[in-house]
């Protein structure tokens, strides 16, 4: 299209409408953060005028002695999401951490070690297994949470934090076939002169295939991180202790079991929530575009 | 995809005659299922056994507390007349429509636009990808306070431009009648999984193209429609088939947003099947549901690929 824009006003046009969709796009994160730093009074107040208020009596929020300024009162908002009594987030960030920790170690050495043997290794039958993980990654994985309710029960899992985490240890569909791809561009004498040695499979893929390739782990762990940590329905439906809640459940029942919490907790708690993985992306921007591009299962 | 070496595989097997050839081969196919044996175990596991129990049980009452009794197809024949059942297919499949086109179609004019070479397109793009990395209840309670009749953003701009009385303007989420379509437009937030799939394809069409499209005196937007979107057109099938699979499934945004309020205009299907399971603790009826929900998602899926060949083009490889 490198030609709609030789007109100059047009260039304009359309360059002002860019960054109106980042702008439009960007607004709910801006908002989160704006309205998690509001002052009590003014965020009781409905808050509707967006940019927080720092002036002495919204401060106050009609207290006497309630902060004084931005950093102290935004400090304060966080302090008091952190220790409050209805809903537990040191708890919820353990459980968070733990699962996550296990699920990512879990789900890059297992679905290395698969891919490996999907493209490193020679044996009958390994193409039409390979068809099979292509079809699974079709079905919709909503549809067998019910019935995988029951296989977690009958291991003995529900009432702990396996079912959240312990899939992963055996492997995702979608890790596996995207180190697939990334193992198949590494050439083949590497691993062929490594085995001429009398190097076994799991040296080979140790000493040759891992270091090659970390820009493909990292993807997959941080996709990983990402799904697990974002997760809603896993904990909602196999979770049943409270003391297990992770933080998305627990900023769930935050924000929904008092109506009456204050706009500027609930939104703090959410920035916590979504800081570190925006962080991650703001790190580490390149891996996760890479790993959407490859969802497109070019061969 | 290694044909070839699959072939010689397959050649060695059946020439072979000598029985070593043949336990070799055994071995080498142990050596490899062995490697893949973590994901086999998930394939039983994750997959197999809980499509084979959702069979099972969807012939089955079973309450979880007690064994299953087979009922033949009594479940089935019960969410054939389940109203709440069938209210939420539709708005499961109301909301699918309307996010497919809109998502699909939105991350196209998107992509369009950066692909322009604009300043800023760079940005602007990682900008739109970011809220599909948002945990999914930090965007319910954001929008949540967008949608606010009182003091959401949306409201308070409506009411500066319109200059409308406070605590005037619509109830965005908490009417039956704009609830649906205020999930609708969350949905379009998080479309830049899409936009990435539409921009890679973008970024591979031949320029040459553009310019003998110019040249033969074709204007910007029957180049967009007679070059552009032809060329792209399999990424685009690949975001609608993505967006109606996943959207067919929708869940937490209505179960966190509005429990499928106000009066049932937001109760979705995969909620209908959660609360059969989860809340009324009847998991034969959910895996009844469950399978009527993979059936038709399927066949959606199907579909939309075959009325997609005719609109579909491949570039010869």
């Amino acid at each position: 299209m490198n030609t709609a824009h030789s007109n100059p006003m047009m260039r304009i046009v359309l360059t002002g409408l860019t960054w109106l969709v980042g702008l439009l796009f960007a607004l709910p994160l801006v908002v989160m953060v704006l309205v998690s730093i509001q002052p009590p009074g003014q965020a009781s107040a409905g808050g509707a005028d967006l940019v927080p208020r720092f002036d002495q009596e919204v401060m106050r929020g009609g207290e006497a002695a309630g902060p004084s300024n931005v950093v102290e009162s935004t400090a304060a908002s966080y302090r008091a999401v952190w220790t409050n009594p209805i809903a537990d987030f040191p708890l919820a960030l353990h459980n968070s951490v733990v699962v996550a920790v296990l699920g990512v170690i879990g789900m890059t050495v297992s679905s290395t070690i698969v891919a490996y043997g999907f493209s490193r290794m020679r044996w009958p039958g390994r193409d039409g297994w390979f068809l099979v993980l292509l079809v699974t990654l079709m079905v919709p994985p909503a549809v067998l949470n019910a019935p995988q309710y029951v296989v977690f029960k009958q291991l003995g899992l529900i009432g702990t934090l396996a079912p959240l985490w312990l899939p992963a240890w055996m492997g995702g569909a979608f890790s596996i076939f995207l180190l697939r791809q990334f193992f198949l561009t590494i050439p083949r004498e590497l691993d062929e002169a490594a085995r001429m040695d009398g190097a076994s499979h799991l040296r080979v893929l140790l000493g040759v295939i891992v270091p090659l390739s970390g820009p493909a782990i990292i993807t997959v762990a941080l996709l990983q991180f990402v799904s697990l940590w974002n997760d809603f329905q896993g904990p909602l439906l196999f979770l049943t202790h409270q003391d297990q809640a992770t933080l998305s459940l627990t900023l769930q029942q935050y924000h929904q079991q008092h109506g009456g919490t204050p706009w500027n907790h609930v939104m703090a708690a959410s920035v916590l929530i979504v800081a570190p993985v925006l962080a991650l992306y703001v790190a580490a921007r390149r891996f996760f575009t890479e790993g959407v591009a490859a969802q497109t299962l070019r061969e | 995809m290694k044909q070839g070496r699959l072939q010689v595989g397959k050649r060695a097997g059946k020439t072979a005659g000598s029985t070593a050839r043949n336990v070799a081969t055994a071995r080498a196919a142990a050596g490899g299922m062995l490697w893949i044996s973590p994901w086999l175990a998930g394939l039983l596991l994750l997959f197999v056994i809980p499509a084979g129990y959702a069979l099972w049980f969807s012939l089955c009452d079973y309450s979880l507390l007690s064994r299953p009794v087979y009922v033949g197809l009594e479940n089935y024949r019960e969410l054939l007349g389940d109203e709440r059942v069938w209210r939420s297919g539709i708005n499961s499949a109301v909301y699918a429509v309307a996010s497919v086109i809109g998502a699909t179609g939105l991350s196209l004019a998107i992509a369009v636009l950066l692909d322009m070479g604009l300043k800023g397109s760079g940005v602007v793009r990682a900008i739109v990808f970011a809220p599909t990395l948002v945990p999914v209840v930090s965007a319910c309670v954001v929008w949540g306070w967008l949608f606010n009749q009182q003091f959401g953003l949306i409201n308070t701009v409506i009411r500066l431009v319109t200059g409308m009385s406070p605590l005037e303007g619509p109830d965005w989420i908490g009417s039956a009648r704009l609830a649906m379509p205020s999930l609708i437009v969350m949905s379009l937030w998080t479309i830049g999984s899409s936009l990435m799939i539409a921009s890679a394809a973008l970024r591979d069409v031949p320029r040459s193209l553009y310019e003998a499209a110019s040249i033969d005196g074709m204007g910007a937007l029957r180049r967009l429609w007679h070059v552009t979107i032809p060329m792209i057109s399999p990424a685009l099938l690949f975001n609608a088939l993505m967006s109606v699979v996943w959207s067919l499934q929708v869940f937490a945004q209505p179960q966190i947003m509005t429990k499928g309020g106000p009066g049932d205009s937001t109760i979705t299907y995969s909620m209908s099947v959660y609360a059969a399971g989860f809340v009324y603790g009847r998991m034969g009826y959910a895996c009844a549901l469950a399978w009527v929900q993979a059936l038709v998602i399927f066949a959606v899926a199907g579909c939309v690929l075959l009325a997609a060949r005719r609109f579909v083009y491949y570039r010869a490889a």
